[in-house]
């Protein structure tokens, strides 16, 4: 029992230590796709936005300027994928692909000083004081960052359905046709959905140097922002899924290291592998073809 | 910027074949975009106090400057070729494809592990690698089979399922490797029993390239025949222009999606074999070496011709074999060939918003008029 | 047809000579250096590690007259190892190659020792078997469980709650010597002490890591030590936890202020200079060259706050016996956590079983498979 709850509070620390860099490229992402383009790049913004985070963070000495020149170097990864694509029979997924290489490129190269020195830290919100319990304290240690993507999320939300700006956004992804013909210009709208998009992958990058794990190295990222672009299929184009889908990987993260932490040590391979594993299950379980089909943005070159 | 190789099409201009003159355009507008790439790149090397002018010219010592050098480029394209393979026959019927790693990874494992029993058996060579091969690629093949059958008859999107399925095929080989298949004798690095140096693959008579090289090749042009001369390549290609009209037409739609997967998870299970049996002589956990990424830019670049993806692969294993020069004599770090692999691609990439944008590689105009 | 005598007879090996006596126009003057030594890491040389350790003491080479040093780093263990190699002895012409990482060995500094037998190839981990392989190939190693052992003599001492954490790898011997080596110092002054190991799955995995520290210390471990690529990340995560810690590989003393105790760490120096040396005398390079605190290829980190004075005294007592090579870390009889004997008398601290260790003693929490 006492295992099962140890296990329990290390998937909860996890899922907010973990989810966070997922969140802001998952969130970013689906605005990109639902503007009907798609980044697969994003992996290039979240490391690029690491190193510049951190550098920013050691050479001022404030991590927020950090977090803000990170969402700058996404923002500009963004806006050039955006502004090639809008080129004719340029493919979208293959520049994406090209960015990956480069935005990680630039990261490496331009990052080597810093990957020594220590830089400051963004601080963590305490929550879990009151609860006397030191893991359940750890695993409520917020960063004010995890709130900010979950406002991010909310506002996407609400706005995908109640304004006019996420109607255009919708409309340019669902049918460019229409779009056009209501006058939206669909070039600009994806094109200012890719900029903001790679912005938050940018800060996502932000995250991990500077919170969690909270180092810059070249290592750091390991795939987590192709994953987040993978978890936006997985959660439907739904900014609230995404958060979900993003807090169920970095919780299903944890359960490797705590089932090992309770002497639970054999097969911890697959026990590692447990957020693709159980993300496959779920997909296969769930998806209905009609469903996802429903939920796509039509002009989607992936889905079509 | 491919303006500037209007030179070469010089001699175009007294040749009014249409086909004679998308040639020249498919070669004029790579080589111009990869002459743009090289002076954005320049600039940049400029701006950060690297001479330009030696930076080439390791570049081409290191790539293809001597017979040494260009066995190296080939060598580190044979997997390139493969998995390059296994991209871009998914995307000819529409599918994004993205876990060749994965199947060369199992493919890799599968052949090892096959190898055990046949090479303790003293099973001779000649029976034993076609065996391992064949459980290579129908490793892979299956493997990624499931992706296209979860795509078609489940509606899981194949990107997120294949690359979730190659971390799962990863952690697979790493569990059996690190256990009930481990040799006793891998003390420090975990690794299936060795076939041993009388079963490995050597490198193709009078060069220092292992086989994968050529069977890339074999493979690349059958399925170039595959994929542009046959009813099933045709039907393929149907169905990635638009699935739901291929599926009107009465086409098995789900059934090529399925045989589209298997043929790519297969490419990738083969480049997993030979990296065993040519390469590593055991499977571990260096298997996991990325190939099967790069592969997915290879096609992309290669447009997902099946021939143009064999001249990208050597590209890239060019660059690769010359960033170790770069770093060597220039002391600058092992990401400059990252930064210049994205220049270009970007680049080469951009460049195909100029086909038919240029008159001189149109019909009708000043080349069929002369 | 094997693959050796394929090798052997291509014609590369005629070109690729002629080569490096004729065409050298960029800029290694071949005729003033009597070594070109090229060097493979198999990650970044600044990693707080692992190839940062080898690529600080190579950079003390460099000012040596006589040798020039090629550096290559990011050579993951494929084939690109070998071709690397082969590369800086085709271009640059390097004369001896020093591969860094552990699979680098099998096949293939094996197979290039024998391609090229003109050139003198070294390899950090005790691999070299002088029946099977090429002599112009050989092993360097420090056995850093040497220095991990006063890891644990000082965290035993440092810990209230003797319970010291250890975030490793891989489940392999060299990996188990040292979280092995970690309980038996620690149990040396503090009999009840334990080890909990949390293994990754991978060299450098950094979310992961952070990960398996945070359980460590849930888990009510006070102490926290590793064997990964890059404990940077693990150190930070403990030292920001408010727990202690020691270091592995390179010092990483700074990161932790408050909590840091030592580290093992590796003198790679005496090993390369010693090469320069034999070079330099015309003396041929030994094939086996292994050691420890006995012949000076080790180091602890300068204790941080995080040391007791009564760990500082014990832990400095523990080095000088082993520089006197007079303490043996596996000695008595000990059994592993499954409670089968595993060891039965007092071993050399490189006797070859110690090698193929493929268990954890008693007293520590982990299994390994």
């Amino acid at each position: 029992m006492e295992q099962i709850v140890t296990v329990l509070i290390a998937m909860l620390g996890g899922a907010i230590r973990v989810s966070t860099p997922f969140m802001f490229v998952a969130l970013g992402e689906t605005l990109t796709e639902k503007s009907g383009r798609i980044n697969l790049g994003l992996e290039g913004n979240l490391v690029l936005g690491a190193m510049v985070a951190y550098a920013t963070s050691y050479l001022t000495g404030s991590p927020w300027l950090g977090v803000l020149a990170a969402g700058g170097a996404g923002l500009v990864l963004g806006a050039l994928h955006g502004y090639i694509c809008k080129l004719p029979k340029v493919n979208d997924i293959a520049i994406g692909i090209a960015f990956m290489s480069f935005g990680t490129g630039l990261a490496f190269f331009f990052g080597k000083p810093f990957i020594q020195p220590s830089a400051p830290h963004l601080e963590a919100i305490a929550l879990g004081e009151w609860t006397g319990n030191s893991a359940l304290a750890q695993a409520l240690q917020v960063n004010p960052l995890f709130f900010v993507g979950i406002v991010i999320a909310i506002v996407m939300a609400w706005g995908f359905k109640n304004r006019k700006w996420g109607l255009v956004v919708r409309m340019a992804g669902d049918s460019a046709a229409s779009a056009k013909a209501m006058g939206v210009s669909v070039d600009l709208v994806r094109f200012l959905a890719t900029a903001a998009g790679g912005f938050m992958a940018g800060i996502g990058g932000a995250f991990l140097s500077l919170s969690y794990p909270g180092i810059w190295s070249q290592g750091l990222s390991s795939g987590q922002g192709l994953m987040a672009v993978a978890l936006v299929i997985f959660a439907r184009w739904d900014p609230i899924r995404a958060i979900i889908a993003a807090l169920l990987f970095g919780a299903a993260g944890a359960i490797g290291p705590s089932l090992q932490s309770v002497g639970i040590t054999q097969g911890y391979y697959f026990f590692n592998a447990a957020p693709y594993i159980l993300t496959l299950i779920i997909m296969i379980v769930s998806a209905g073809s009609k469903a996802s089909a429903r939920e796509a943005p039509g002009e989607l070159s992936i889905t079509k | 910027m491919a303006a500037e190789t209007a030179d070469l099409a010089i001699p175009v201009k007294r040749v009014s074949n249409v086909r004679v003159l998308r040639v020249a355009e498919a070669l004029a507008i790579p080589v111009g975009a990869m002459v743009a790439s090289a002076l954005i790149f320049s600039i940049f090397l400029l701006i950060i106090g690297k001479d330009p002018l030696q930076f080439w010219s390791l570049m081409w010592t290191g790539g293809f400057g001597s017979s040494f050098s260009i066995q190296n480029s080939m060598q580190r394209a044979a997997p390139l070729i493969l998995t390059g393979l296994a991209f871009a026959i998914p995307a000819r019927i529409g599918l994004t494809m993205i876990g060749g790693e994965g199947a060369l990874v199992l493919g890799g494992f599968f052949a090892a592990a096959v190898a055990i029993p046949l090479v303790s058996n003293l099973v001779p060579p000649f029976i034993t690698l076609p065996l391992m091969a064949i459980a290579g690629m129908a490793a892979g093949g299956l493997w990624i089979g499931f992706v296209g059958w979860l795509r078609h008859y489940r509606g899981v999107n194949e990107t997120i399922s294949s690359l979730l399925l190659s971390y799962i095929a990863i952690a697979i080989m790493n569990f059996f490797v690190e256990g009930v298949l481990r040799d006793p004798a891998s003390a420090n690095k975990p690794s299936t029993m060795p076939i041993g140096d009388a079963y490995r693959i050597g490198s193709m008579p009078g060069t220092d390239i292992h086989w994968g090289f050529a069977a890339g090749i074999v493979l690349a042009i059958i399925l170039w025949v595959l994929m542009s001369r046959t009813t099933f390549g045709f039907a393929a290609r149907m169905t990635g222009g638009n699935a739901r009209a291929a599926k009107a037409q009465g086409l098995p739609v789900g059934w090529l999606m399925v045989v589209c997967c298997m043929i790519a998870g297969s490419c990738a299970g083969l480049a997993g074999f030979f990296e065993v049996a040519a390469i590593h002589g055991q499977a571990n956990a260096s298997l996991v070496a990325g190939y099967g990424f790069t592969g997915i830019l290879v096609s992309f670049l290669a447009r997902h011709n099946p021939l143009t993806v064999v001249p990208v692969a050597i590209l890239f294993g060019a660059i690769a074999a010359a960033g170790g020069v770069i770093q060597r004599r220039m002391g600058m770090p092992d990401a400059t060939v990252l930064v210049l692999q994205g220049t270009l691609f970007v680049v080469l990439l951009v460049s195909e918003t100029f086909y038919g944008r240029f008159k001189i590689f149109q019909p009708g105009s000043l080349g069929d008029r002369v | 047809m094997t693959f050796n005598n394929l090798s052997r007879r291509t014609l590369l090996k005629a070109g690729a000579a002629s080569l490096a006596a004729t065409a050298l126009p960029f800029g290694i003057a071949r005729a003033q250096t009597a070594v070109i030594l090229g060097i493979v890491y198999v990650g970044p040389k600044d990693d707080f590690g692992w190839n940062q350790a080898h690529a600080v003491s190579v950079e003390t080479l460099k000012s040596l007259p006589g040798i020039t040093v090629v550096e290559e780093e990011n050579v993951p263990e494929t084939d690109a190892v070998a071709k690397s190699m082969e590369s800086m002895i085709n271009i640059d012409g390097a004369n001896l190659i020093l591969a860094t990482s552990f699979g680098y060995y099998s096949p293939f500094v094996v197979d290039c020792a024998k391609k090229y037998p003109d050139v003198q190839f070294r390899h950090a981990a005790p691999l070299w078997n002088k029946d099977k392989d090429p002599a112009n190939a050989g092993s360097y190693f420090p056995y850093l469980n040497q220095a991990h052992y006063v890891d644990g003599v000082a965290a035993g001492l440092s810990s209230a709650s003797g319970k010291i954490g250890f975030v490793a790898a891989k489940p392999i011997p060299s990996v188990l010597s040292n979280i092995n080596s970690v309980l038996l110092g620690a149990r040396s002054v503090n009999p009840n002490a334990t080890v909990q190991v949390i293994f990754t799955g991978e060299w450098s995995l950094p979310v992961r890591e952070a990960e398996a520290t945070n359980a460590l210390v849930d888990a009510g471990c006070d102490v926290i030590t590793c064997h990964v690529d890059s404990p940077k990340v693990v150190i930070q995560t403990a030292e920001g936890r408010g727990v202690k810690s020691a270091g592995h590989n390179a010092s990483q003393a700074p990161l932790a202020p408050k909590g840091f105790i030592t580290g093992a760490e590796y003198k790679w120096e005496t090993i390369y200079k010693s090469y320069a040396d034999n070079i330099a005398a015309g003396q041929p390079l030994p094939n086996f060259l292994v050691g420890g605190y006995n012949n000076d290829m080790l180091r602890n980190t300068a204790y941080g706050a995080g040391a007791t004075p009564e760990a500082i005294t014990a832990a400095d007592a523990a080095i000088a016996e082993l520089k006197a090579g007079t303490l043996k870390i596996y000695k008595g009889t000990l059994k592993d956590n499954a409670g089968n004997i595993v060891v039965d008398k007092d071993y050399d601290n490189y006797d070859p079983y110690l090698d193929g260790m493929n268990w954890l003693l008693e007293g520590v929490q982990g299994s390994i498979t």
